[in-house]
């Protein structure tokens, strides 16, 4: 009965999180402070986790949050299992929703006045996704951390990361057949041995 | 059912080695769906990003989904968006079981700071290569620069960009179309 509450829970914040993984944190805030399966401590460990795994960190923190839950119910089981309704809870809305929107779209493809919105929209769209990989930047290439301690702004740039960074995009742009997980494994490995 | 099974298997894929959310998956997307399987084109994939991103839930579901029905109706749109989200599930169940302090552990510090430094390549060499299309005249570069730079700056919802967007570029092709008419009875 508790996981139909996960699972009805989740369909709300999936239904009601617009624009992306990091929109449902203040659901999930709350959802935590309502139910008390979970406490800011878990909601921060969950960010950390979600942001260095892979896939759409909305599904991990649903993940994650699933199992902190169940695990407290039932052990491993019950965590096992609370790990899956929560992100199947949080995909449901989307999914009916979106195939609903992309029958209209299919079928309007072709009208002028559809035509007319995505001119616009698509460079929308590409300045979000813009602003998306400055944000990734001013992590990878600069320590807040560093910054407050010292006060320093050049002490604070990461150069290696910014070499790694000119060094992969001269390689993507030149190497066009080579797949993105070649470029991200590699990374993985020059982060580890030099220590990044 | 070979489709199924594909879209399944290629969006596991995606959704297995996108680090850092739906705007970091769009590299892994142009190459498997646009370039190689020829499943949507450059247009249809920022159509879905700009839908994705104003439709609730998670842009890489969205994304997913426009792509499964696309090419098969709701089983389609099941498959892909199955695979976009099962990787993560598996990963995150371990991790959660298994692994405490995960986050802190020091090859993962290292080797999740380099993937960092390369989604910022791969997403800039993204969104070069979609600028050609998406980005065609003044106007197109004028939204362009604005949205990124305030959605960057500011707290501001991507909802409100999308939908605002929405209605100025209606507008302006309103009133482009109505020049145009006026120009030829002159």
């Amino acid at each position: 009965m508790i996981f139909l509450e996960l699972f009805f829970r989740f369909f709300f914040v999936g239904l009601f999180s617009v624009g992306g993984g990091l929109a449902t944190l203040p659901f999930l805030t709350d959802m935590g402070e309502v139910t008390g399966w979970f406490n800011q401590t878990d909601i921060s460990n969950m960010i950390a986790i979600s942001e260095s795994t892979p896939g759409p960190i909305g599904i991990n923190m649903a993940t994650y949050v699933g199992f902190q839950m169940g695990e407290g119910l039932g052990g491993m089981p019950g965590g096992l299992f609370g790990a899956l309704v929560a992100p199947l809870g949080l995909t449901a809305p989307a999914l009916i929703l979106v195939l609903a929107i992309s029958k209209v779209l299919l079928k309007f493809r072709s009208s002028k006045y559809v035509e007319w919105v995505f001119y616009g929209l698509r460079a929308a769209s590409l300045g979000l996704i813009a602003s998306a990989c400055m944000g990734v930047a001013k992590i990878a290439f600069f320590s807040a951390d560093v910054f407050a301690e010292s006060g320093n702004f050049l002490m604070a740039v990461d150069y290696k990361s910014i070499i790694l960074s000119v060094l992969i995009f001269i390689g993507v742009t030149k190497f066009k057949k080579i797949h993105p997980i070649v470029f991200i494994l590699i990374a993985a490995v020059v982060g580890v041995v030099f220590k990044f | 059912m070979k489709l199924l099974f594909d879209l399944f298997v290629i969006f596991a894929r995606i959704g297995g080695f996108t680090f850092g959310g739906g705007y970091a998956m769009l590299p892994m997307l142009q190459k498997e769906v646009v370039e190689k399987r020829k499943w949507a084109t450059q247009d249809e994939l920022m159509d879905y990003y700009a839908i994705g991103q104003c439709t609730p839930g998670i842009i890489a579901v969205n994304v997913a989904t426009f792509i499964g029905t696309k090419l098969r109706g709701f089983w389609g749109a099941l498959f892909a968006t199955l695979g976009v989200i099962t990787p993560s599930i598996i990963i995150i169940m371990i991790i959660a079981a298994f692994i405490s302090g995960f986050q802190d552990i020091e090859i993962v510090t290292h080797a999740f700071n380099g993937i960092r430094a390369a989604v910022v390549a791969l997403i800039l060499s993204s969104v070069i290569k979609l600028s050609k299309k998406s980005i065609v005249d003044k106007i197109t570069v004028v939204i362009f620069v604005l949205v990124a730079i305030l959605s960057f700056f500011t707290d501001i919802s991507p909802v409100v960009f999308i939908i605002a967007v929405a209605f100025i570029s209606l507008a302006v092709n309103m009133i482009k179309e109505k020049k145009m008419k006026g120009g030829k009875e002159k």
